[in-house]
């Protein structure tokens, strides 16, 4: 990030000034910060809701049902990943994203880069698991994409859900993908250890 | 289905809590306990967060996405991408609103059916915000060194949008 960010604010800088929207630029600097605030407050407000909720599902061991449910996936995709907690947290992110709860998957996901963080002796470099983590949340495996299916009703299509099964498919090959370069950048990290 | 869809997030919850008081938990003192922690984490975002959407709100009010779509055009053709998708593609893995704000405008300019409209449903319906998810994802936890992670991360994206088009025609039959 610390290269591409500064590459992204040059080519904003460079383009407003040549195509003259320098005053469109300059609001979106003034805004962005109190936008970006707005956001995360109500992001707060998920985060405690679906916190507490997972809070409840751990202690009553619905996680850990979830996680032995999804096992065969998990490992699958953390072929060395034993701890039960983590694969419990793990799972519940999975089962929230697989369903279509965004707005769930993202707090019971931080949960499970937190157990993970602990196992890996609170380091601040991420640990094959986390990589593995973020890129399977970054591919969205969902039986309902109920964002898509509401804007295509909106634009007056007869079949909002068409592109269910296609989505599903293609994400499931791009996740796929992702994890088998993840499986390649670990080899490349361990060959240069 | 609209209906199923919406009476599923409150199901999620009352399960949840349900399950809880039939296991004998005290649901509002762990309720209580696990909410705790929603904001600091928020906090812990929230630096990341803010440099990363500075950039993209900077990209999308100079005009940059819009240039670089239309140069990009050509080689998007060559690819198999409807250029009409190309701005999807660019701002998708970068911000949720931002994307979900180009797919409308594509649906409404082009037909939710078209065979563009579809190839945008789908590399919609199949992407995540990468940028955004490593943010956070990292920034919660305070993990600075990414490793591999955004490589693999866009790359998957790109095997999304590249199969995209090709599902369509198979699936849907469209041209």
């Amino acid at each position: 990030m610390n290269l591409l960010w500064p590459v992204l604010i040059a080519v904003a800088f460079v383009c407003a000034a040549c195509t003259g929207k320098t005053a469109e630029l300059s609001a979106a600097v003034v805004a962005s910060g109190a936008d970006t605030m707005a956001f995360l407050l109500r992001l707060a407000g998920v985060l405690c809701i679906w916190g507490g909720l997972a809070a409840v599902a751990e202690k009553s061991g619905l996680a850990a049902l979830c996680g032995r449910a999804l096992s065969p996936l998990l490992r699958l995709v953390f072929p060395r990943l034993k701890d039960e907690k983590a694969r419990a947290a793990i799972a519940l992110n999975v089962s929230a994203n697989f369903l279509g709860l965004g707005n769930a998957a993202t707090p019971l996901g931080i949960a499970a880069m937190k157990r993970l963080r602990e196992l890996g002796g609170e380091s601040a470099v991420a640990s094959d698991e986390m990589v593995r983590f973020v890129v399977m949340n970054s591919a969205a495996v969902h039986l309902v994409p109920a964002t898509v299916a509401l804007l295509r009703g909106e634009a007056g299509s007869p079949a909002p859900t068409a592109t269910l099964l296609p989505a599903l498919i293609v994400s499931l090959l791009a996740l796929t993908a992702g994890l088998a370069l993840c499986a390649v950048g670990e080899r490349v990290s361990a060959w240069k250890r | 289905m609209e209906t199923v869809a919406a009476f599923f997030l409150p199901s999620v919850v009352v399960l949840i809590i349900g399950y809880g008081v039939v296991k004998k938990c005290r649901v509002f003192d762990v309720f209580l306990e696990g909410a705790k922690g929603g904001f600091r984490t928020a906090l812990n975002v929230a630096p990341s967060l803010l440099a990363l959407l500075l950039a993209v709100d900077m990209l999308r009010a100079s005009g940059a996405i819009d240039l670089v779509s239309r140069l990009l055009a050509p080689a998007a053709s060559f690819l198999g991408l409807p250029p009409e998708t190309v701005p999807l593609t660019l701002l998708s893995p970068l911000s949720g609103s931002g994307s979900v704000g180009v797919l409308k405008t594509i649906l409404e300019q082009n037909g939710p059916d078209s065979f563009v409209g579809l190839c945008a449903s789908v590399m919609g319906g199949s992407t995540e915000t990468t940028f955004y998810a490593v943010t956070v994802y990292y920034g919660a936890i305070g993990v600075k060194k990414t490793r591999h992670t955004l490589p693999c991360a866009v790359c998957a994206d790109w095997v999304s949008f590249l199969l995209s088009p090709r599902f369509v025609t198979w699936l849907l039959r469209r041209q």
